[in-house]
């Protein structure tokens, strides 16, 4: 069994990678996800791993280099964060139309103008349509446990998508947390060796020719997309086996989404990441007020968990949904959208609020999401809602 | 011992603030609390005031908000008392203010007004004297720990140990001033 360690998110992630020990790793440091790199090379330089790392001069030739080792038939990883995931943009969809289960550590931090270092999830949140699964961490354990599960998932031969696995930019990524680490045995065992699938290699070895990323017009791209569509939607069976093989294995389980004392709720928020513990804490207080409050953590975003938010929303009458992200679209943001198409087809509908919090590492406090179900609990009292969009903790 | 215990330190870029920080959150590791440390990230010059923070719990820690209201706030250097309101956010009943200085509680108290308890040790000529550099976050812990009592000195001194072994493996004196700056520390602090 694991062993009770501290450790930062972006240690978790380095040495969560080093375990998993992949073929390839090509990365471009970038704020905060720079120790990453850092950590991870030098477990390359001192010989703990049997990575070839390829240094690239940007993140457009991080994720090429990968989408090119994967194509070969390696198990490939990279790591960013904001404007160097945005400079990956067409990237992204190569490797996931392509099919390569690439895996990526991202440290979620805001995109520029104006610059900022800092966590929201606009960066990963623009990447929500490029073919990738998402899954968000609420803390350091999760961070780690999420990148491990992310290998199988990716690698599922009725999936075969690239992954992204989430962490808060500096609120997760550089906080020493108490975690348990599992032993380099376990993980290896865990992750074992990647299911057989088509690669250059092979064709090679075997004589059997192969072209990747031929054209593809009118005549079969529709085809190709389909079945990757499909691939997206049999993730929705693949990670909770996954997630519970997992939980078999070392004790911690894990779903597409997790319920926090919904079961009786009649207030709830919806919220992804580092936010939903300071939520916990939140809901908590509520409750020893007698507050029937509950909340539901989003953790994996792609593919959408359809069945569980609907299953876990739909005896709540007013639901409260947090997007770190301004959809600027002059109407919500992009998680309220979703949620909102999720409970659409529901005979009864909770009444849905949508709030925008903690753009470029703005501070959310306990006091915060306190204030948000005061917000809930006013809708709740009314039985109608005054406003769709609340901005949280911003000066106006 | 209280359930969460939240502290502030200060010092400024270079003096080992985060370090400190990340290192007490370790050593309380080993008794089996849960912990949290992290720094505020702003612009890093060495010099220039910065702030680290530590959860310390009995139970796993939820939250990841910043701390507003510490219980405690070490001060690892002196002249910031002029720069930044150290203060801030500390409860003038129950909150804790420890600070690096030959100075006495007392003149502290006069100088800044808190209400709450003071503790002052001189970290700085500790760290001369022991480790041979003005180093003093290493003798803040011993101080701390005496201060709140979240570990024992024996509990700290061996896990201390235990970190520079791995670090500093051929260089037996830096291990032993490090391990006596702690424990003069514990002792020399003193409160009014």
């Amino acid at each position: 069994m694991g062993i009770k360690v501290v450790k930062t998110g972006n240690e978790a992630f380095a040495e969560g990678m080093r375990q998993i020990n992949p073929d390839v790793v090509a990365a471009y440091p970038i704020t905060p996800q720079t120790e990453i790199v850092q950590i991870f090379s030098q477990f390359v330089a001192d010989g703990r791993v049997k990575t070839e790392f390829i240094q690239v001069e940007s993140e457009h030739s991080a994720m090429s280099a990968c989408i090119g080792a994967s194509c070969a038939g390696a198990r490939a990883m990279t790591g960013t964060s904001s404007q160097g995931l945005a400079y990956m943009w067409e990237m992204l969809y190569i490797a996931s139309g392509l099919r390569l289960p690439i895996i990526m550590a991202v440290v979620n931090r805001a995109l520029s103008s104006p610059i900022n270092i800092h966590c929201d999830h606009s960066d990963t949140f623009g990447a929500r349509d490029s073919g990738w699964i998402q899954i968000y961490s609420e803390n350091v354990q999760e961070t780690y446990d999420n990148l491990i599960q992310g290998v199988r998932i990716a690698e599922h031969p009725e999936v075969r998508l690239p992954c992204m696995i989430m962490t808060d930019g500096f609120i997760l990524s550089h906080c020493l947390e108490t975690m348990e680490m599992l032993t380099d045995e376990e993980v290896r065992e865990f992750v074992g060796e990647p299911p057989e699938r088509g690669n250059l290699i092979k064709a090679v070895v075997e004589n059997k020719p192969i072209t990747i990323g031929a054209l593809d017009l009118q005549d079969y791209y529709f085809e190709h997309k389909r079945q990757q569509a499909e691939g997206m939607k049999n993730a929705l069976k693949v990670i909770p086996e996954v997630g519970k093989e997992f939980g078999d294995k070392f004790g911690r389980y894990y779903g597409m989404v997790e319920n926090y004392k919904l079961d009786d709720a009649d207030i709830g928020v919806v919220v992804i990441g580092s936010t939903a513990g300071t939520a916990k804490e939140a809901v908590d207080k509520l409750r020893s007020r007698g507050i029937k409050a509950g909340l539901l953590k989003i953790r994996v975003f792609r593919p959408l968990p359809v069945v569980d938010i609907k299953e876990s929303l739909k005896n709540l009458k007013v639901v409260g949904v947090m997007d770190r992200v301004e959809g600027m679209n002059a109407f919500c943001g992009p998680l309220y959208s979703e949620i909102c198409a999720c409970l659409y087809e529901l005979e009864k509908r909770p009444i849905l609020t949508n709030f925008v919090y903690g753009l470029g590492g703005r501070d959310v406090k306990v006091e915060d999401i306190e204030l948000i179900f005061n917000e809930l609990l006013r809708v709740l009292e009314k039985g109608v809602k005054e406003y769709t969009l609340k901005y949280i903790g911003v000066r106006e | 011992m209280r359930e969460v215990f939240e502290i502030r330190w200060h010092g400024r870029g270079g003096q080992g603030a985060k370090t400190a920080a990340l290192l007490f959150g370790d050593a309380c590791l080993a008794t089996g609390k849960y912990i949290q440390a992290f720094p505020e990230y702003g612009p890093e010059r060495m010099g220039a005031p910065v702030t680290s923070f530590n959860r310390i719990s009995s139970k796993p820690i939820r939250i990841h908000s910043g701390i507003e209201n510490p219980d405690i706030v070490v001060v690892l250097d002196f002249t910031l008392i002029q720069q930044v309101n150290v203060c801030e956010g500390l409860d003038e009943k129950n909150g804790i203010l420890l600070i690096n200085t030959p100075k006495t509680p007392n003149e502290i108290r006069e100088k800044i007004g808190f209400k709450g308890k003071i503790f002052t040790v001189d970290a700085s000529k500790i760290a001369m004297e022991t480790i041979g550099r003005n180093i003093p976050n290493t003798p803040m812990m011993g101080a701390l720990v005496k201060v709140t009592k979240i570990l024992t000195l024996e509990e700290l001194l061996q896990d201390t140990r235990k970190k520079l072994e791995v670090k500093f493996r051929n260089r037996p004196e830096i291990i032993e001033g490090n391990l006596k700056a702690i424990e003069r520390a514990y002792y020399e602090v003193k409160g009014d």
